[in-house]
């Protein structure tokens, strides 16, 4: 299967009457999108704001980053399952707006959601603060539970995000990157000596408000599975989740997986990256069991030397990528692990909650019990007053002055564990 | 800039006083630098100055610790000095001992980064290494200008409160600690680069050694079940509605205590959870679900257990570090020991 990603660098947002790209400014009209948007019976308000690389703002609580794409040619839609009709996706070309994102918030949701500081220390912790980002703050009606809450902002933003991919289909990429995966029998004729690698995705699954879709499926619900990486960069994978923000992936890190970008970069040259199998984190022992023999099961079948195991969120799924590790080292192949760590705030503690001496190639991700001190910012887009009960947050985090003291957890992306930063610990 | 200030510790030996037959010798203060203070302010060019050094005897200064501590510091005080480094000590035990007591104090007390240096399995090392940095030098004096090349680098990095970087880089002794700081690279591209060595069977380091965990036995089974006290004890967040102790959504730095009497129902009027990490939906409106109060109630008036203890006892197990856990384990056993609980039903969530 091959994908070409036509890449269209956005340097600026605007308003303006029509909506669409000249060179590297995407022009907006807010009143059109916010109509857009304004189809789902749930919800009361949608107000549109625009956040910049240096700009004195915070965002927060952040639901969700969504980088706009749009299918130019090949089968199906971005976000198929979700937004659009169920088909395959992951060939043909696909624009995407580099540069940018959409980010949704408003209300609360759960406890789980976080911060994007567009300036100061905490702007080094999360990749989304050299975005130029279009923020959707969006209220829901009165008296909707929170699962149809975060349904509601879920769609929102990915219909935002595939509105403003829209703009860029007709637009002629400045560059083009060509990702290929060859099927089985194929690509070990083309590189018979070279050692074959697969990548086993874990998803966070560990109910409602913790949830990832896959072609609209509900991954709890779904034994582990093999997709093309390819199709990861169509949308085929969105994040239904608000767990702790330092940890979770959002769309946007599924869109633009780091594993699958650099595993593609030694593809044909010192491995064969063979397949991604994805696979659940749900919180039945049975279920661990069963999800964690079935990955083992089918990179045996793949026939694989290695695999690279990333984890999404901690604790619980500590427990997943331990068993899943196990397992697959078990089978005579060899692992590479990623996790982050909670090793407390004076960091002396045991950074997991499960662990096997097989697991002993391990990339961290950091810290995320570090406490971190964020100065007041000039606007704040959202609500700062949750500051005290998101996961990472304590009593008497916000300030007076505006300033939040919390762990690094209360910022999106910081830990991320499919290996996003450059943030790790020893 | 004016120049960094530093005061350099080392014993008889290297304060070429004599050997074993000069370890009782008593501390002195003399001006600038002496025995290896030489190569290493050559190491520090005009960056930083050996202001002093101060030498003692190994033997004199173990059989008094704690009064030539007292001394020792007076004496670097004096000097006022920026940074402050003792050794290396090499493998020499007592010398070792020495430098990592001293240098632990004065970043204590005097408030000023320190460094000192030795071999791995010098004891200094587990004693100190979590207290201040350690350098990991050779096993013997042999290994002065290789140590010399790695101490003096990352000296002036810790007084110029520059970031550190990982133990390989800057080559100290994993302090036990685990540290934020940034990689040159991407997770997941060293992640790749890792695992392409372990599939060509080379060598590579793992970010994060397995620790040894701990597995705990079950108990034994409770004799006569309904003649026992039972106490619940939770890490699923259930709390009064309101959250009165504020306890976290994540990362707990407490437990909390509630008195139940009287109680035979959680109700999502009184109660609800405070946890960061499940779906709250279910938990709020019957925190029975998560603490099922109504239940041990209805087994009580049925005799199937003796009774329900009066206090449960909560916290969220959301990102609270092992540590942490540890500490509110051993502080609610021991309150629910005295008060003659016999067994505890653990929930998480």
């Amino acid at each position: 299967m091959k994908l070409e990603l036509g890449k269209i660098p956005i340097h600026d947002v605007k308003f303006d009457s029509e909506s669409r790209i000249e060179g590297n400014t995407l022009y907006l009209n807010q009143e059109e999108l916010i109509s857009h948007l304004m189809v789902d019976e749930n919800i009361k308000s949608i107000t549109i704001d625009v956040a910049r690389p240096g700009d004195k703002t915070r965002i927060m609580p952040v639901k969700d980053v969504i980088e706009p794409r749009v299918k130019v040619s090949g089968k199906g839609q971005v976000f198929p399952g979700t937004l659009s009709k169920v088909e395959t996706v992951g060939q043909g070309r696909t624009n995407v707006l580099k540069g940018m994102a959409v980010v949704t918030t408003g209300k609360i949701v759960g406890f789980q959601e976080g911060i994007i500081d567009m300036s100061g220390p905490g702007a080094d912790y999360t990749p989304f603060s050299k975005l130029v980002n279009l923020v959707v703050v969006c209220e829901p009606v009165e008296g909707i539970d929170q699962h149809t809450h975060e349904k509601t902002v879920r769609i929102a933003g990915l219909r935002a995000a595939a509105y403003l991919g829209n703009l860029a289909k007709d637009i002629e990429a400045e560059e083009i990157e060509t990702y290929e995966t060859y099927t089985v029998k194929e690509s070990m004729e083309k590189f018979p000596d070279l050692p074959r690698v697969a990548y086993v995705l874990m998803l966070q699954t560990q109910g409602l408000l913790h949830d990832t879709y896959v072609y609209g499926v509900d991954m709890k619900h779904s034994l582990p599975t093999i997709i093309y990486p390819t199709e990861l960069m169509d949308g085929a994978i969105i994040s239904g989740n608000c767990v702790s923000a330092c940890d979770k992936n959002t769309t946007y890190h599924h869109l633009n997986n780091p594993v699958v970008e650099d595993l593609f970069k030694k593809h044909g040259k010192e491995l064969n990256f063979v397949a991604v199998v994805i696979t659940n984190e749900n919180v039945y022992l049975d279920d661990k069991e069963r999800s964690s023999d079935w990955t083992s099961k089918l990179v045996e079948f793949l026939d694989v030397d290695g695999v690279i195991i990333s984890q999404e969120g901690f604790g619980n799924p500590d427990t997943d990528l331990i068993m899943n590790c196990k397992k697959i080292e078990a089978k005579g192949i060899k692992t590479v692990i990623i996790t982050d760590e909670y090793a407390g705030r004076d960091g002396a503690s045991q950074s997991l909650a499960d662990a096997d001496e097989s697991a002993n190639a391990v990339v961290t991700a950091g810290n995320a019990n570090m406490v971190i001190e964020l100065p007041p910012m000039d606007k704040v887009i959202g609500y700062q007053e949750v500051a005290d009960v998101i996961a990472g947050g304590f009593a008497g985090s916000l300030k007076p002055d505006g300033s939040i003291t919390a762990e690094l957890q209360v910022i999106v992306g910081a830990t991320n564990e499919l290996g996003f930063n450059k943030l790790s610990a020893r | 800039m004016s120049k960094i200030r530093v005061v350099h510790y080392i014993n008889q030996f290297f304060g070429q006083i004599g050997g074993e037959e000069k370890a009782d010798h008593k501390p002195e203060a003399r001006e600038g630098f002496v025995g290896p203070g030489m190569a290493f302010q050559a190491s520090f060019k005009d960056k930083a100055e050996i202001v002093g050094t101060v030498i003692c005897g190994d033997s004199y200064f173990n059989e008094n610790i704690e009064a030539e501590t007292e001394e020792l510091l007076t004496m670097i005080e004096t000097f006022k000095p920026d940074l402050f480094i003792a050794g290396p000590a090499f493998n020499a035990g007592r010398y070792g001992m020495a430098c990592g007591s001293i240098a632990a104090t004065v970043k204590e007390k005097l408030g000023i980064p320190a460094l000192t240096g030795m071999y791995v399995e010098n004891p200094g090392v587990d004693s100190f290494k979590s207290k201040v940095h350690i350098v990991s030098t050779k096993d013997s004096a042999a290994g002065m200008r290789d140590a010399i090349k790695k101490m003096a680098p990352l000296a002036l990095k810790l007084a110029l409160g520059e970031p550190i970087g990982s133990p390989e880089e800057e080559g100290y002794i994993p302090t036990g600690i685990r540290v934020n700081f940034f990689e040159e690279k991407r997770g997941s591209e060293r992640a790749v680069e890792m695992l392409l060595k372990k599939l060509k069977g080379e060598e590579f380091t793992t970010e994060y050694p397995m620790p040894d965990f701990d597995r705990v036995d079950p108990s034994p089974a409770i004799k006569d079940i309904t003649k026992a006290t039972i106490a619940l004890v939770t890490s699923g967040g259930i709390v009064p509605k309101g959250n009165p102790d504020r306890i976290e959504s994540s990362s707990a730095s407490k437990y909390a205590k509630y008195d139940i009497e009287g109680i035979d129902d959680l109700t999502a009027e009184e109660y609800e959870t405070a946890h960061g990490g499940y779906d709250p939906v279910y938990a709020n409106k019957d925190a029975d679900r998560v603490l099922p109060v109504d239940v041990l109630r209805e087994f009580g008036k049925e005799g199937k257990i003796g009774k329900l203890h009066r206090y449960f006892y909560t916290t969220t197990g959301n990102g609270t570090s092992v540590a942490n856990a540890k500490k509110f384990a051993a502080a609610i056993a021991k309150e629910l020991v005295s008060d003659g609980v016999d067994a505890v039903i653990l929930t998480s969530t």
